[in-house]
């Protein structure tokens, strides 16, 4: 019997493990039976205490009316009805989308630019951790400073913008915010990105860009038809990790907006938020968050399907 | 004569093959341009931060004639001071400010613990299970490893708002247990991590420590875990930095002066701002202290932190 669920299998035994517990004493057996009770006591008991029983719990809130005072008051599928004529729900849904396809897109392309040019310059251990700062500071310090710079009268980059010839480019601007999202949750992501895809090329063999370069092939030549179908299951699994990352949206918005954001930036995680803790709808919150739920599930099961078929690239 | 063959061919669809010294290290106006390329990401990734110093120099009164001045034309240190809570009210009032201050030490404190504690314990918690998982038999393995890979798929939100349920019914909104609880001892991510590189290790010296009489616990804890300092530091330094930047969990479960984190911290100190004329100096000392840590944090282990994100995209 050997585990069929994770990724790559067991790289240093050339046994069958059944052969060889079957080839150990009953006692080591029983032994190692107790050993794994109390190797998995710990982790067991978070998983069954905050992850199996909320998220039932969850499930069964999402069905109830429930205001955190009294006991939760079974509705059936009205959450659902509500949630289906909701249009803050598709709205914010649709924000989400368009937030995250957009941040990943733009973030993604200069990351592999920038991993590139890591690879080629052979940028220094120093230089990448400086360019970890932004993933290392949380949310609410990188909202604050980017309200300031864009701030609408004195604003350093919105002045520095209108004198360029781009003007109106400031954080409560309805038509420019969630560009302007898209670009804060870019520059603070993008550093972090550059280095996971930047790890990923160091692990594509060198001999293949001598041999493309013997062959004649130029440096763009050898990015797209070298580097980048090697490194494809790095690329896939940093899209995916991203993309379910940046659906859940929140400090940005509730730090740089306050309790009453700007229509245009109300994503589906402050939605969520405010129904449960400004509203104390916490079922309907829970309908909501189901749904949010089912919609990253797919998503996850669409990533692992494309991870699976780029598995072989590097064998 | 294949070699004089292929040097002449060009690549398909690429531009003809350039001179050959180009080839292997980029010299030249290549070379500068990628250069000035990764000048301009780093001078985009530092001054946001650089501005919010410069900001928090800068007395109040100057933000106006200062706006366009890369240094203070005044510098005071006024801003930290009454941030700090370390001014008289006249004074914190004549520099723009509420009244309002930050409990650095205290949310600072608060952080480290927070992201300290929940960072060790979970890693060791998780390795525990994931050496079961790679290394022992018992029955059910495979399926209980596939449930609590299926935890992955969960989005936080849809646990937190029944966490928040349990944890205010045991009465713990607001004291550190309750704060630490639902991370403490579970990451299905951490789990699956350790174990893919529990797997990759040979067996031989587990093996020879079994016929010498090691139990199942004594191979984890004396052969195993100190084999895998590397992967064991990453996940550590991963999780602490996840936790230092948390903010969502804390701002509903750690709403009190004894559980306040720094990002709530910071938080709260802008909704104290008046809206109309944000008391930005004052903003910038904050978020400046609260990026201190951070920054002491990349210049100790800025290394070790570059290095564990490529080994964690690497695996």
């Amino acid at each position: 019997m050997s585990t069929r669920i994770g990724a790559d299998e067991v790289v240093g035994t050339d046994e069958d493990p059944a052969v060889e517990a079957a080839r150990r004493p009953g006692r080591l057996r029983r032994q190692e039976k107790w050993a794994a009770l109390a190797l998995l006591l710990p982790a067991t008991l978070g998983f069954l205490v905050f992850y199996i029983y909320p998220a039932l719990r969850g499930a069964w809130f999402s069905l109830t009316d429930y205001d955190l005072l009294s006991d939760p008051e079974f509705t059936g599928m009205d959450n659902v009805r509500t949630l289906v004529a909701d249009p803050q729900v598709w709205q914010s849904l649709r924000i989400t989308a368009v937030f995250s396809l957009a941040s990943i897109a733009v973030t993604m392309v200069l990351a592999l630019g920038l991993a590139a040019l890591m690879q080629r310059l052979r940028l220094g251990p120093g230089t990448r951790a400086l360019l970890l700062l932004p993933w290392l500071v949380p949310n609410v310090a990188i909202a604050l400073i980017w309200s300031w710079l864009l701030d609408a009268n004195v604003g350093f980059l919105k002045n520095l913008l209108e004198q360029i010839g781009i003007p109106g480019f400031t954080f409560y601007n309805a038509e420019a915010a969630l560009t302007i999202l898209v670009l804060i949750s870019t520059w603070a992501g993008l550093g972090y990105t550059a280095l996971l895809l930047y790890a990923g090329m160091l692990q594509v063999p060198h001999d293949l860009y001598e041999a493309a370069a013997l062959d004649g092939a130029t440096e763009a030549g050898m990015f797209w038809r070298i580097t980048i179908p090697l490194i494809r299951p790095v690329l896939a699994l940093v899209v995916v990790v991203s993309l379910i990352g940046s659906f859940q949206v929140f400090d940005l918005v509730q730090v740089g907006y306050g309790n009453n954001p700007i229509p245009e930036v109300r994503v589906i995680y402050y939605y969520i938020y405010q129904q449960a803790f400004n509203f104390y709808r916490m079922g309907y919150a829970s309908t909501i968050a189901l749904l949010l739920l089912l919609i990253l599930a797919t998503l996850t099961f669409v990533q692992l399907r494309l991870m699976r078929a780029n598995r072989s690239d590097l064998a | 004569m294949t070699a004089t063959l292929t040097t002449v061919r060009p690549v398909p669809g690429s531009p003809p093959a350039r001179p050959r010294t180009r080839r292997r290290r980029p010299v030249g106006v290549g070379a500068v341009l990628a250069w000035v390329v990764v000048g301009l990401v780093v001078l985009a990734t530092v001054f946001p931060f650089y501005w919010m110093i410069r900001t928090a120099l800068t007395p109040a009164a100057d933000l106006i004639t200062d706006a366009g001045r890369l240094f203070p034309s005044d510098p005071t240190l006024i801003n930290f001071r009454r941030v700090l809570g370390l001014a008289t009210l006249e004074e914190t009032v004549a520099a723009g400010g509420s009244g309002a201050s930050i409990d650095f030490v205290r949310y600072t404190l608060n952080s480290l613990f927070y992201a300290g504690s929940v960072a060790v314990v979970q890693t060791f918690s998780c390795a525990a299970a994931a050496y079961a998982f790679a290394r022992l038999h018992f029955p059910g393995r495979d399926l209980l490893f596939g449930v609590f890979l299926a935890g992955l798929m969960i989005p936080p939100i849809f646990t937190l708002l029944p966490n928040f349920a349990l944890v205010r019914e045991l009465d713990l909104v607001g004291t550190m247990a309750g704060l630490v609880a639902p991370a403490l001892l579970m990451n299905p991510f951490t789990i699956f991590f350790l174990r893919q590189f529990f797997l990759s290790l040979p067996r031989q010296v587990e093996e020879a420590a079994m016929l010498d009489g090691v139990g199942s616990l004594g191979r984890f804890w004396r052969i195993t875990l100190p084999m895998s300092r590397g992967p064991v530091a990453t996940m550590v330094l991963i999780t602490f930095v996840a936790m230092w930047k948390d903010y969502l969990w804390p701002l509903v479960a750690g709403n009190s002066d004894e559980t306040r984190l720094l990002s709530v911290g910071l938080g709260v100190f802008q909704q104290q701002s008046p809206n109309t004329s944000p008391d930005w100096t004052g903003l910038m000392a904050g978020s400046a202290l609260s990026v201190v840590p951070v920054l002491l944090i990349l210049l100790l282990l800025g290394k070790q932190l570059v290095q564990s994100l490529n080994f964690s995209a690497g695996k």
